[in-house]
Parts: structure tokens; C-alpha cells; sequence
């Protein structure tokens, strides 16, 4: 599903961000990308959404080379990976429920559909009840939620997700891992880049540990 | 909590054409509203854009109005010019009846109309309104005229009519007004040039204005944009609240311009129409009509989708997400 060959990726003014890194991760996998901050994890992220491209090397997602994808198609591609940003991405002037929606508008979802999927999603991240509501209002756990449902409603193939419990309390962390850990039981390849190790070693799953952009692959055994 | 995605490697679920072309439509609808909305809840700074376009469009037309109305006056001469013949005082009614019956034969010659000085002289009292003056007079100082209305409108046949006509005994002098309607003609192209000058270099203006506006918008929402980009958004999709922006900014400018333009109308038909009145009783400022109108609006609006454009496709690209 999510395939990196010798990738290297040297930003202007000299750092390597990565250096040959290579792995792959299968269609229904859920892996851990873990390392110290500037390791290359959201390099690696950012890679893979076509937010940066290689210096060297290739990335394949679902089969697709994506050094062969034309800025004309980066949107197609992005569609089809649901992203948990670290710092939620979201529209502060627009509801829960519009957030959601954005990326179902974009594909141009009708609106019963629309309406149908968004309030599945808000379901499944307990935010049922705040969709009239703007993301001021909300706390930082509800609104890295909020990111979660518009990431998922989609139902994308592909779930990336950066921090996803940086800013979440022990109990939360955990609801929010059950979460991902069910997208995953149906088939959804998950990627999740974090800082915390107690909770990537209670998951017992496979991890990619990042130093100074070079790649460990920890497989659980 | 029951997870309802599809099993792995599913493609993103398709929505059939009907759905897509609805939903395209809708969304077209929806930002359009929207735009328009968050134009009106800005009001105050949205009415000072609309007023500097409105006044940019609001001249040229005005200017281009006039024209049309001074138009139609030099129109009623029908581009044909007429020759007057002053015919010397000793000059007997009779004669000139005759004279002017004559000169029918000649070719190029449509009419004639003899007006006797007695004739002549109260046409003037009435509307010259020096009646008191020509009363201390003791004698009409007024000559009797033949008017020929010639047949002909090439020029140098019209000045050998002329120079022939001066050889009739009883015509003391010619006057042929060709000249003056050549040169008012003259200038009134010089006008229209100026006017499709002015026009032009203030539709740029406006389309400066709009560019400007727009630009300012983009940057004002960049997250909005850079997280549209982020989930997948097209680059048509990220451009249209934009361009709508802009459309609404054109569209409202022609609203102002029109009625810029139909109040100045109003300020200017009641002295414009006295003065005119003055000369022909059957003068009246016309304003723009609903072709006119139509036009305007259309200008504004295609200028505020063109400066939209101008100013998306030089700065969007900028904004990509870090």
C-alpha cells in the first residue's frame, strides 16, 4: 500500500531530512513511525501526501508512483489518504459539521449523503452533539478529534496520522488508539507518527523507529 | 462504536454523475451565496470597492451617454448640408418666388423654401428675444433667403453647386454649412476616441481594483486555502469562492455605476433639455436604455470574474501547504 525505495530527501540549505530510506507497508497493516523531533516523521508524512517530493528515490502508494504524479494530480491523490494533522488543520470560521464535510464536498458528495456520513463520523469520535458548534469552543482534545472524523469520512484506504494524541490525556489517548486500531480491523492501512512509546509498546505493533533520518523496521514479533 | 469503512484497498466510494453534477451545481450555488454574504457582512469596506468601481465604470459612460445625445442632435441634420442663398435688398418677393422656383430645374436640387425678410423678421423676434431691440429699427434689416436642401452629398460637387449659385444676379452672398457639420463631425469622433480611451484605461483600473481585492482576500485566508489543498481540494475548487468573489465585486460596481449614471441624468435632464429646447421643442435627455443597462452590468461583472482571474492565477499557486 505505502512503499518507500532508497528515498532521500535533502531540504535547501543542506539538512537531510532522510536518508535511503526504505520500507513497505501492506495493504491492512497499522505500523508506528516513532523518533526523536526533526527525525524525518513528518518528512516521511509529507512525502507520501505529495506536500514534499524526493530528492531521491520513489514512493509508491496503492501501486502509483507517485514521482510520476503531475501537480494536476496531487488533489486526486491526497483524497485518497486521510490525514490527522498535529496541529488539526482546521477551519476556525466554519462548524464541527462543516469541517467534517470539507473533504466530502470536495469529491462532491450529494448533500443526503453528505449529511449521513458526516454525523457517522462524528459518531465514531463522540462528538455527536458538537457538530453546531466552532472549533473555538472546543478543547484541544475535541478538535484533534474533529481532524480524526474528517480524516475517516471519506472512508479513505489510507489513514496517516502525526501526533494524534500529543494533546490528549492517558484516558483519551487510548480511546483515540481503539479508534484507529477498529479503522484498522476493517482494512484501513494506518501509519501513526508518535512521540509516545509506552503506548506504542502496549499496541504491539509493528514500529518504524526514525534516527536522524535513517529507518529501524521493528517488526512486532 | 461501530466502524462502517470499507474493507482494504477500497477505492473512494463513487458517487454516480447525476449525484456529482447536483452536488457540483450545489456547491457552485452555495459559494456564490456565500460569497455574497460574506461581502455583505464586511458592508462597509465592501460599499468603498464597489464605490471607487462604480465611479471607474460611471464615467466613461456618462461621457459615452452624452455623446449619443449629441448624436442624435447633429443626426437630425441628416449628415446633409443646407445652402443659403442671402438675397440682396432690392431683391422683390416676386422675383425671388421665381428664383426659387427656378432653380428646382437645376440637378442636385431637392427643395427650396423661400423665407421673405418679413418672414425672417419675425422668426427671429420670436426667438431671439431681441424683439425691442429690432423695434427701435426703422427699417427690416433682414434680407429675404432661398434655403436649398441639395440632393447631393459629395463634397466637391456641392462646392461647384455653390460657386454656381453666387452667379445669380439677385444672391448677395452664399452660406453653406457643410463645413461646420464636417468639423463638428470631426469632432465628435475625436470625442468617441477619447471617451473608448477613457473606457479602457478605467476598465483597467477596475480590473487593477478587483485583482487588488482579490489579492488581498487570498491572503486573508491562506490556512483556509492551504487546509482546502490538504484534504484533496482541486485547484478549481480552492479558485471559485474567489472568482465569485469577484463577480460579485464587478456586478456590484455596475449597480453603483448605473445609478451614478441615471442620477447624473436626472441632476443634468432639466437645465440640458431648457437649454435644448431653446433650439428644437422635440429634444430629451435619454439615458440609458435596458440594452445600455444590460451592457453595464455585464462589463462590471466580466471585469470582476477577469481581475479574479488575474489575481488567482498569480497568487494561489503561491499558497501551498507547509
Amino acid at each position: 500500500m505505502i512503499r518507500f525505495d532508497e528515498v532521500s530527501k535533502r531540504y535547501p540549505g543542506g539538512k537531510d531530512a532522510l536518508s535511503r530510506v526504505s520500507f513497505e507497508l501492506g495493504t491492512g497493516e497499522m505500523a508506528f513511525l516513532t523518533g526523536h523531533s526533526g527525525a524525518g516523521k513528518s518528512t516521511m508524512m509529507k512525502l507520501i501526501i505529495l506536500m514534499e517530493r524526493p530528492s531521491q528515490g520513489q514512493v509508491f502508494l496503492e501501486g502509483t508512483n507517485l514521482n510520476r504524479v503531475s501537480s494536476r494530480q496531487v488533489p486526486g491523490v491526497r483524497r485518497s489518504v486521510g490525514v490527522v494533522f498535529q496541529n488539526h488543520q482546521l477551519l476556525f470560521d466554519r462548524t464541527v459539521f462543516d469541517n467534517v464535510a470539507l473533504p466530502l464536498i470536495i469529491a462532491g458528495f450529494s448533500h443526503r449523503e453528505l449529511g449521513r456520513r458526516v454525523r457517522a463520523a462524528l459518531s465514531k469520535v463522540g462528538l455527536s452533539d458538537k457538530e453546531k458548534q466552532y472549533p473555538v469552543t472546543l478543547s484541544g482534545g475535541e478538535q484533534q478529534r474533529v481532524g480524526i472524523a474528517r480524516a475517516v469520512v471519506n472512508k479513505p484506504p489510507v489513514l496517516l496520522a502525526d501526533e494524534p494524541t500529543g494533546n490528549l490525556d492517558p484516558e483519551l489517548s487510548k480511546e483515540i488508539m481503539n479508534l484507529f486500531h477498529q479503522f484498522n480491523q476493517v482494512g484501513v492501512t494506518i501509519m501513526i507518527a508518535t512521540h509516545d512509546l509506552e503506548l506504542v509498546s502496549r499496541m504491539k505493533r509493528r514500529e518504524l523507529i526514525l534516527d536522524h533520518g535513517r529507518l529501524e523496521d521493528n517488526a512486532w514479533q | 462504536m461501530a466502524v462502517n469503512t470499507k474493507s482494504s484497498g477500497a477505492t473512494i466510494a463513487a458517487t454516480d454523475l447525476r449525484g456529482k453534477a447536483l452536488s457540483w451545481v450545489g456547491h457552485h450555488r452555495q459559494v456564490c451565496i456565500e460569497s455574497l454574504s460574506s461581502l455583505l457582512q464586511t458592508w462597509m469596506s465592501s460599499l468603498m470597492t464597489w464605490l471607487v468601481i462604480g465611479i471607474a465604470l460611471a464615467l466613461p459612460t456618462i461621457l459615452y451617454l452624452m455623446l449619443v445625445n449629441v448624436g442624435e442632435i447633429s443626426g437630425s441634420w441628416e449628415g446633409k448640408p443646407r445652402i443659403s442663398l442671402y438675397l440682396v435688398h432690392e431683391a422683390t418677393e416676386a422675383d425671388a418666388l421665381d428664383l426659387a422656383h427656378r432653380l428646382l430645374e437645376r440637378p442636385g436640387i431637392e427643395s427650396t423654401l423661400f423665407i421673405s425678410s418679413a418672414d425672417a423678421l419675425a422668426q427671429f423676434r420670436s426667438l431671439s428675444g431681441f424683439g425691442d431691440v429690432l423695434n427701435t429699427l426703422d427699417q427690416n434689416p433682414l434680407p429675404g433667403v432661398i434655403e436649398i436642401k441639395p440632393s447631393i452629398t459629395d463634397v466637391g460637387q456641392l462646392r461647384l453647386q455653390v460657386e454656381s449659385l453666387r452667379t445669380y444676379e439677385l444672391v448677395d452672398t452664399v452660406e453653406f454649412d457643410l463645413e461646420w457639420i464636417e468639423r463638428l463631425f470631426a469632432m465628435l469622433q475625436f470625442a468617441e476616441r477619447l471617451v473608448a480611451t477613457l473606457g479602457f484605461v478605467l476598465a483597467l483600473g477596475v480590473l487593477l481594483i478587483i485583482g487588488n481585492t482579490i489579492r488581498l482576500a487570498i491572503e486573508n485566508r491562506r490556512s483556509e486555502i492551504e487546509i482546502v489543498k490538504l484534504v484533496g481540494g482541486t485547484d478549481s475548487f480552492v479558485r471559485r469562492p474567489f472568482l465569485y468573489l469577484g463577480f460579485w465585486y464587478g456586478l456590484g460596481g455596475a449597480l453603483v455605476a448605473w445609478i451614478l449614471v441615471q442620477g447624473s441624468l436626472l441632476f443634468l435632464s432639466t437645465p440640458v433639455e431648457t437649454i435644448a429646447q431653446s433650439y428644437r421643442d422635440d429634444f430629451a435627455l435619454s439615458g440609458p436604455g435596458i440594452l445600455d443597462s444590460t451592457i453595464i452590468l455585464i462589463v462590471g461583472a466580466g471585469l470582476g470574474v477577469s481581475g479574479a482571474l488575474l489575481a488567482v492565477s498569480r497568487h494561489l499557486s503561491e499558497v501551498e501547504p507547509e
